[in-house]
């Protein structure tokens, strides 16, 4: 069984003139208390804060060392708090001397001086990478200025040969001698065609280059109904990838996990005390609320502590969009193959905001195929083929490739 | 140049006084175009706003945001559970085991579902009874996802709740009651324990509540003569895997016959294994009947009878056996085959069985008095068959009782009367009178639209209920799905009505542990979808009827005279009784014998047509066409077109029903004639007139080629004597060609224009068809349709020969009496002009032809023609022996379907889903929901083909893979659907590098042979030669 942390009731005054310990009491209340209760908010067991004031210090220490012998004993105090939070009873602490509860109390009733409050919520808006239609306004923009330019020059010249008509100006390109540079070029027919020949190959270069990505969404990163942080769940509190998305390991699917999956946690964890990146708003109200999103969408109503029944699906937007026409399966790659996650989905421990990492092009994925040695080990279904076709092919390891991974029907059908 | 012919067009213009002609000739537009009316419209133009400017300004910057618009994929969205479910896991299967049972199919099955929607259904092989599927069960789980079910309880076509439907009708029932006015409760046979208590007690709550089970297509002679001869109101069941002999006459047992399921013992009769002395042996099927049906199609020997001939046979073979002289006349050359069939019985003695599907309570009962004289072992008359228990006189003298009002109310399940019963008419008019008429229907079809309430009902598979379907052996169904729409099972409105509290769920489980299983697991029954009981309910069944009786029933069975053309009714391997008749894959899929979608016809033969001056043609883009019969019975005319059919009685014709159907049907499936109007006091057997109509009807029939032509390469076919004695070269012999003038083998790697790939390595996976077990029930066509998204195209696309399915069960007819005859005749050919006519006269059938099935999928060549000539390498060979085909690669020149020699390739020549044109399941979102996930919707402009499942077998190696072993044996062997749907094993699919595999033992054996092996193409299919237990040698 699990811990069940302590609680704690305490007193207000002190017995002794010693300055109760706040940081020792901190540490002592997480690793006693906070699965079941808050500073300032019920949970399991009620708000530790102002507990010092709502009972005296003794009926405290009693009460934290062994609770169910003062319900037991009839203490009308402990009966109430018993019946109030759904007859569970609190876990025994004998260890915590009168001391230790004094400085968890102590701590409980800090209240820490207000930080200053940084003004940057706004910059959240703008996460979205910029895509193709940036570029593509941009490519118009600079078009218009070019169209500008010429536009310039022409008129330009044309005041000039004006002023030089009227006589207003000395035409100095009569006077001087030889020719300018641009009638030279015009005149040297082969610099013509090795420039025109350049500018076409590059053209077809660069056109073929940008028709290439169309369709590529490598570096996606739209803005999801919920801020969900893979930095703070698999970067921060280490969480492995596979205890949410679960069905990675037996099916095609990686899974998105289910809200019920969320509330393992999150029925305990109402709100984020973690860092902060206050330049990008990403305060720790920003992410409790965030949580809060959560609560609404698999309707767990944080005061009675239950769910109301009230649901309602969040629709995340998908990241990683493979065709209809490919077939790939993470058990494949995941279980089998023993591929890690980052391999394809970047370094994901540390994104705030998920992107996609890869292109995910076929030629990206036969590459690596190509490159990959099937994982034979421990695996019995390869013992025979891999024998038969290392010898067929006079290689120690086969890739992926070799042992038919290159093959249409593999991922088309 | 002189030349005063006059080309014409048409009789008219050949008339010179015609100016109407001349005026024609010289327009372009036959109607003037109405562009004067716009443009001298001045005042109208000018008033318009939108000037060339502004246009070109509009068509600019649509253009340019249209360009911009594009240049952003869409914006996809995934949606996970709140809650998940625990045994759901995205992406894979799980199976429930449940039954079927509509009144007409009965079958355990298998229900395969995805993220919680059911996509598939197999056989549930464990259950041992019952356990083939046939097409329309396999399709019964697209009828689940039908646009057109009812949503919910109507009152008089007005949307009601449940609350209000059940409060009425009880107010009804109590005030019935109170009166002790009659009401009929009208049932389908439901076979169902738990129901039958159910509606026991209802019938004792309210005593007025009369029960009749009524089957639209009805057994109920059977019924009554089992009830005369042995007292028990019940059908015997059959076990054909213990004859020697079986004689049939007039029942399709292959097909519908008493409710189906009985070709799995049948075909272990039929596939010839070689005994330790090299011997081998199979029953002797023969086939007594008028139409061609896929039992006759099976049959050893066929003898073509009408059916006053086929009583006047049944009563002689009953003659034969029990030494007693029968009346009756039959052609002396039918009456030596009869007396033939009868003397292989008594030598077969109770290794033999005859069976009829005559409509005649005296015929039924000389079956079971042959039977029982020969003390058959295949005759289970202590098994008995519980799934048709119609009663024809009852519903006959209930639509006489209800226009009497003699009876006042009515409810019904499970039946569609107005539309199933010859005399609907009578039967609306009928519950018009009724104080209350209640419908349980899934569909707002025919008798739902008469009927006062509707009670929406589920689809069997969001139902509970249970079977027995075959005494002793019990059967669950459970729902696989939550219920899509406000829908109530029957049994508990019943119990709604009885104000019972329990549900239809706690009835079946209370009934089951207390009197069905025995102290036995509720869960594991459950899980196993089946139980089956040590009790045996009818040890002591014998016959009360002595010869004495049967002698007077022989002589009175053919005593019925025929008066002109005689019309078999008989139900189609498609539609069956017509229920489904709104589900796409039925419509589409071609039946067996005549290879016609789309329809129903009259089949008559030649000689018939040809005295009536009925006509089949082919148009110019090689459509079948027809002229049109009227047929005249009982004072009704039915319109019907025609098809000429090898292998009818002369004298008689056949009509199926289940078409003509047209409430709760899309547009495009209203098609056909409805056959019941003909289907008088409930006799297959109609006296007819017949004359032409002319006008003409267009067919989508996919095979028009009826016979083989001696091309013994396609079929190879012998006898069991040929095959028993002779050498191999005599019956399956390899096509030898010249090289360097030796005569060599085509499959010699010699003569061989390609290199040996080598597949020894891996899995290299083969396909086993045995043409001795394949009976054409067409169960893997519709099977292959659910697994692999394959889309319906509709009658007129079919017609143009664009049917889609990957899997065709090809049909072939021979000229002379026997392929072997045909083949001879061909070798026998000499010179020019004796091939020029003998071909002309093979590619005509014989009158009473040997008829041969052979399913053809892409037969996965090692050296594939297909790929060689792909000009973007879409289709490629992979190492398992799979021809893949990457859909979106494809360009759609089809090269490769003209360079397959087996035409099994498919164009895809629109966009079939989504498109209004095509206003099929795959254009409606409830439709899509049968989708299998694993394999992609195909586009337009691409090829597709059969990829032997691909989906499946990687599956199952990823499975082993994942679990670190070995592939088990066996288990490759359902990944191909049409080889796990076949129940007959005749489809055989696995992994040939496993010497221990099924299909390797299956590939040494000397019956093996390649389609066109001579083209040398090397395929992974293989087939088995035919053997026939003929006489010929």
């Amino acid at each position: 069984m699990t811990i069940f942390a302590c609680i704690l009731f305490l007193f207000s005054f002190n017995i002794s003139a010693q300055e109760p310990d706040i940081p020792k009491g901190k540490s002592l209340f997480n690793a006693n208390c906070a699965s079941c209760h808050k500073l300032n908010k019920k949970l399991i067991g009620p708000a530790l804060r102002g507990a010092s004031e709502r009972h005296e210090k003794e009926w405290l220490y009693s009460w934290v060392r062994n609770s169910a012998s003062m319900i037991k004993s009839g203490d009308s105090d402990a009966i109430a708090i018993y019946e109030e939070y759904n007859k569970v009873a609190m876990n025994s602490f004998p260890q915590l001397s009168n001391e230790d509860i004094d400085n968890i109390l102590a701590y409980s009733d800090y209240i820490p001086p207000k930080p200053a409050i940084v003004s940057n919520v706004s910059s959240n808006s703008d996460i979205t990478n910029s895509n193709s239609t940036n570029d593509i306004i941009l490519i118009l923009l600079s078009f218009v200025l070019i169209v500008l330019i010429i536009l310039l020059v022409l008129i330009n010249k044309t005041l000039k040969n004006l002023l030089i008509q009227n006589g207003l100006l000395i035409d100095e390109k009569n006077n001087k001698k030889g020719i300018p540079i641009g009638k030279a070029f015009v005149q040297n027919q082969f610099l013509v065609i090795v420039s025109v020949v350049i500018l076409l190959l590059s053209s077809t270069y660069f056109a073929f280059q940008y028709m290439l990505q169309i369709g590529v969404d490598q570096g996606y990163m739209p803005i999801q109904p919920i801020h969900y942080s893979h930095k703070i769940h698999a970067g921060d509190n280490q969480i492995e990838c596979q205890y949410c998305h679960s069905s990675a390991k037996k099916s095609k699917h990686s899974g998105i996990p289910s809200l019920n999956v969320c509330m393992n946690c999150h029925e305990n964890i109402a709100e984020y005390n973690g860092e902060e990146d206050l330049e990008k708003g990403y305060t720790r109200d920003f992410y409790t609320n965030e949580i809060k999103k959560l609560y609404k969408a698999v309707g767990w109503d944080e005061n009675s502590q239950s769910y109301t029944e009230d649901t309602e699906p969040v629709k995340w937007v998908r990241i990683h969009n493979l065709p209809d026409f490919v077939y790939f399966s993470h058990a494949q790659h995941v279980t089998v193959a023993g591929v890690d996650c980052q391999k394809c989905h970047g370094p994901v421990e540390e994104m705030e905001v998920l992107y996609q990492h890869s292109p995910l092009t076929m030629g990206w994925c036969l590459n690596c195929h190509k490159e990959t040695n099937i994982k034979v080990k421990d695996n019995e279904y390869y013992t025979k083929i891999h024998e038969e076709l290392s010898k067929k092919y006079g290689v120690e390891e086969l890739t992926v490739a070799q042992m038919g991974g290159l093959e249409c029907g593999k991922c088309h059908y | 140049m002189g030349n005063h012919k006059k080309y014409w067009k048409s009789e008219i213009e050949l008339s010179s006084d015609n100016g109407m002609i001349d005026d024609i000739k010289n327009r372009e537009f036959v109607d003037k175009l109405p562009s004067e009316l716009f443009l001298s419209d001045e005042k109208n133009l000018k008033n318009t706003n939108t000037n060339r400017r502004d246009f070109l300004k509009y068509l600019g910057f649509s253009t340019a945001a249209a360009t911009l618009a594009s240049c952003e994929g869409p914006v996809n969205r995934s949606i996970p559970y709140v809650v998940q479910p625990e045994r759901i896991v995205p992406g894979i299967a799980n199976y429930y085991a449940t039954s079927i049972a509509d009144g007409f199919d009965f079958a355990n099955v298998l229900v395969k579902t995805r993220e919680g929607r059911p996509i598939k259904i197999e056989n549930n092989t464990k259950a041992k009874v019952k356990s083939s599927s046939n097409a329309r069960v396999q399709a019964s789980v697209l009828s689940m996802y039908d646009s057109l079910r009812l949503k919910g309880p109507m009152r008089e076509g007005k949307e009601i709740s449940w609350e209000e439907l059940n409060k009425n009708i009880i107010e009804e029932l109590e005030s019935m009651k109170a009166n002790n006015s009659p009401v009929a409760l009208l049932t389908q046979t439901f076979a169902s324990p738990s129901t039958s208590k159910i509606i026991k007690d209802f019938k004792r709550k309210y005593p007025n509540v009369k029960h009749i089970v009524y089957d639209a297509i009805s057994e109920s002679t059977a019924l009554d003569a089992f009830e005369i001869a042995y007292g028990q109101r019940a059908l015997p069941s059959y076990d054909f895997s213990y004859a020697d002999v079986i004689v049939s006459v007039g029942a399709d047992f292959l097909g519908d016959w008493q409710g189906g399921g009985h070709d799995l013992g049948y075909v272990k009769g039929r596939v010839p294994v070689r005994d330790k002395n090299n011997k081998a042996k199979m029953s002797k099927h023969f086939q007594l009947e008028s139409n061609m049906s896929i039992s006759g199609a099976n049959a050893d020997k066929r003898i073509m009878l009408t059916p006053t001939q086929q009583k006047i046979a049944l009563a002689k073979i009953f003659g034969y056996i029990s030494g007693i002289n029968i009346g009756g006349e039959l052609p002396e050359k039918i009456d030596l085959s009869i007396k033939q069939v009868a003397e292989s019985l008594i030598n077969a003695g109770k290794k033999g069985i005859i069976i009829t599907g005559i409509d005649d309570v005296n015929a039924h009962l000389l079956t079971y008095a042959i039977n029982d004289l020969l003390r058959s072992l295949s005759y289970k008359k202590n098994e008995l068959s519980l799934i048709r228990n119609g009663n024809d006189k009852e519903v006959l003298k209930l639509i006489k009782d209800l226009n009497n009002q003699e009876v006042k109310g009515i409810i019904m399940c499970g039946v569609n009367p107005a539309y199933t019963l010859a005399n609907s008419d009578d039967f609306i008019s009928g519950i018009k009178k009724a104080n209350f008429s209640v419908c349980f229907s899934m569909k707002n079809d025919e008798t739902a639209l008469e009927s006062k309430w509707v009670g929406a009902v589920p689809h069997y598979f969001e139902s509970w209920g249970d079977n027995e379907m075959i005494s002793g052996n019990f059967s669950l169904t459970q729902p696989t799905i939550r219920p899509l729409f406000d829908t109530m099972q029957f049994q508990d409105c019943l119990l709604k009505w009885m104000s019972s509290e329990s549900s239809f769920y706690d009835i079946i489980k209370d009934n089951w542990e207390n009197n069905i299983l025995n102290n036995t697991s509720w869960n594991q029954a459950l899980h196993d979808g089946f139980f089956k009981s040590k009790e045996k309910k009818y040890e002591n069944i014998y016959n009360y009827l002595d010869l004495s009786d049967y002698n007077i029933v022989a002589n009175k069975l053919p005593s019925s005279k025929s008066l002109g053309l005689e019309l078999v009714l008989y139900s189609k391997t498609g539609l069956g009784d017509g229920q489904q008749a709104n589900n796409p894959w039925l419509q589409e899929f071609p039946d067996p014998i005549t290879r016609v979608s789309w329809d129903n016809y009259l089949t008559v033969s030649k000689a018939d047509a040809k005295e009536l001056g009925l006509k089949n043609y082919n148009v110019s883009n090689g459509a079948l066409d027809s002229n049109y019969a009227n047929i005249k019975a009982n004072g009704i005319n039915l319109k019907v077109p025609v098809i000429i059919q090898p292998g009818q009685a002369k004298g008689s014709v056949g009509l199926a029903f289940g078409y003509g159907k047209t409430n709760g049907m899309k547009k495009e499936m209203q098609v056909g004639v409805n056959a019941y109007k003909l289907y008088h006091n409930f006799n297959s057997f109609q006296n007819v007139e017949i004359e032409p109509v002319d006008d003409n009807h267009e067919f989508a029939c996919v095979q028009l080629h009826n016979t083989l032509m001696g091309r013994g390469d396609i079929i190879k076919e012998t006898n069991l004597e040929i095959f028993n004695t002779k050498d191999i070269e005599e019956w399956n012999s390899v096509t030898k060609v010249s090289l360097n003038h030796i005569e060599t083998p085509v499959n010699s790697p010699d003569v061989d224009i390609w290199d040996e790939f080598d597949s020894s390595i891996g899995h290299h996976f083969n396909l086993s068809i045995d043409l001795n077990a394949c009976t054409g029930c067409g169960a893997c066509v519709i099977a292959c349709h659910a697994e692999n998204n394959v889309p319906v195209v509709g009658k007129s696309e079919v017609r143009r020969s664009r049917d889609m399915h990957w899997l065709r069960i090809d049909r072939y007819y021979s000229s002379e009496e026997t392929f072997n005859k045909d083949n001879n005749r061909k070798d026998g050919i000499s010179g020019l002009s004796d091939s020029l006519s003998v071909f002309g006269q093979m590619e005509e059938p014989s009158n009473n032809p040997q008829v041969v099935f052979q399913p053809v999928m892409c037969q996965h060549c090692n050296h594939a023609p297909c790929e060689t000539v792909c000009p973007v390498a879409a289709t490629s060979h992979g190492r398992q022996g799979q021809n893949h085909m990457a859909y979106n690669r494809c360009v759609g020149t089809r090269y490769c379907a003209n360079n397959c020699p087996y035409k099994v390739r498919r164009f895809n020549w629109f966009l079939y889903n989504n498109n209004d044109e095509f206003d099929f399941n795959m254009n409606d979102d409830l439709g899509k929901m049968v989708l299998n996930p694993d394999v992609v919707v195909r586009s337009r402009g691409v090829m597709e083909k059969c990829s032997f499942c691909i989906q499946s077998t990687q599956a199952v190696i990823l499975k082993a893979k994942r679990e670190g072993r070995t592939v088990k044996k066996g288990e490759f062997n359902d990944t191909c659907a049409c080889s796990a749907a076949c129940s007959t094993g005749a489809m055989k699919f696995g992994d040939i590098n496993d010497k221990e595999s099924q299909v390797s033992v299956l590939k040494e054996s000397d019956r093996v042979y390649h389609l066109l092996e001579s083209v040398g193409t090397k395929p992974n299919v293989f087939y088995h030669v035919k053997v026939r237990n003929t006489d010929e040698t």
